[in-house]
């Protein structure tokens, strides 16, 4: 076992870790619910997280490899979150919710990379991100309402954080 | 899955080479296909320490550390700028954004996966890898050779080359069913071909880029493929010069 000191959330914490532990299974030792995990290869996006402001993997990210770095999950995302959760749900985008807070956190990193993305960008983005049910159209509607929301300060563009 | 008994986070690439000199020990660098393999070993040894996450502009050529992302390439305006977008255009298929910020050009090289669009384009160039014992080894000759204990530090572009790229997937965001680069440099131009699904060779080396369509058709039909779930060895011989073809045209659209 090894401690792994990191800034989750916003907060100081030490996680007690396995060598071969992932990031993933780091976070839901912590409590961390909204973090699911879903293909195990790689492909899904359902565990995305930020790390040091970029959405990555959890599942591929080593858990000793987060020491001193700043990760954010949904948790820790605010009144933005919440507002293109309401999104995805006034677009009727969400139907299990097993993917959402995996898309949520690839939107939220879109968000503050490139707020005027087209349909086109936010697909391309978006691609990593699976879901078994919606269709992905009532996805895309959301986030484009959430994304023109954001542009017009709707949400309050400054709390796009991580 | 991949099991260890310890992690170590390297302090100099001199520790890492050491710490790897066991067969008990292995590198982890973006850790995408890593993680999935099923072995056990006794060290895992993280080389994000090393500041070898950074492209570097030299005056004659781009110096890329293994532990960049294919995110960062794919995004690197020098980059991008130099060689008419060809990383963008290769690397923005693969998986997703979440997964580019995590996959290293490094783990991608360095395994000499038969996948890998990277390995193909940087084929082309004419790209060299850097490792850190045996210095500079130009990418043609490290493809072909079995992996060792080495590191792979830096991966080097020389400048002032045009280069394209063409592929063809099941799916947008899958693995390559097979990939095609093309780079003409000094009026010469290569073409490697990846996704064979063999390791990526270079199929033709300063040929004319005027090529016609019979001539590329023979180099590639000088090439070995096979088949796999992704596609049939029949398939991939029609499709190669066809992909050969786009990416020799692209490289003139530079």
């Amino acid at each position: 076992m090894m401690t792994v000191d990191f800034t989750l959330n916003g907060k100081r914490v030490s996680a007690m870790v396995e060598a071969d532990d992932s990031l993933y299974k780091m976070l839901r030792g912590l409590g961390i619910s909204s973090v699911k995990c879903g293909c195990e290869t790689t492909n899904c996006g359902l565990c995305t997280v930020h790390m040091d402001g970029k959405a990555v993997l959890s599942c591929s990210v080593p858990a000793p490899r987060a020491a001193g770095h700043d990760i954010w999950t949904l948790e820790g995302m605010g009144r933005l979150a919440k507002a293109l959760g309401d999104c995805l749900a006034d677009e009727g985008a969400e139907q299990c919710g097993f993917c959402a807070p995996g898309l949520m956190m690839n939107v939220l990193a879109l968000a503050k990379e490139n707020p005027n993305a087209t349909d086109e960008e936010a697909d391309a983005y978006l691609a990593g991100n699976l879901c078994r049910c919606s269709g992905y159209m009532s996805q895309r509607r959301a986030v484009r309402r959430f994304l023109d929301g954001v542009v017009s300060g709707e949400w309050e563009k400054e709390e796009v954080q991580a | 899955m991949a099991i260890y008994q310890e992690y170590i986070m390297a302090s100099t690439l001199d520790e890492a080479y050491a710490l790897n000199q066991k067969k008990s020990a292995v590198i982890v660098a973006g850790n995408m296909w890593l993680r999935m393999c099923k072995m056990r070993k006794k060290t895992a040894i993280d080389l994000s320490a090393l500041g070898l996450d950074k492209i570097e502009e030299r005056e004659d050529a781009f110096v890329i550390g293994a532990m960049t992302t294919l995110r960062q390439l794919e995004k690197s305006e020098a980059l991008n700028g130099a060689f008419g977008g060809v990383f963008e255009k290769a690397l923005s298929p693969i998986v997703g954004t979440q997964f580019r910020n995590t996959a290293t050009v490094g783990g991608s090289v360095y395994s000499r996966f038969g996948f890998s669009d990277v390995s193909t384009v940087l084929l082309a160039m004419g790209a060299s890898m850097v490792l850190h014992k045996r210095g500079e080894v130009p990418l043609e000759v490290f493809q072909q050779e079995k992996p060792d204990r080495d590191i792979l530090t830096h991966v080097v572009i020389p400048k002032g080359q045009r280069a394209g790229v063409a592929s063809v997937r099941m799916s947008e965001t899958d693995i390559p069913a097979l990939v095609c680069a093309a780079a003409v440099r000094d009026g010469k131009m290569n073409i490697a071909v990846g996704a064979r699904p063999a390791r990526a060779v270079l199929a033709a080396k300063g040929v004319s880029p005027d090529l016609t369509a019979a001539e590329l058709g023979e180099i590639a039909q000088n090439v070995m493929y096979g088949g796999n779930m992704r596609a049939g060895k029949a398939y991939r011989e029609r499709v190669a010069p066809v992909l050969m073809a786009r990416a020799a045209a692209a490289c003139r659209e530079v």
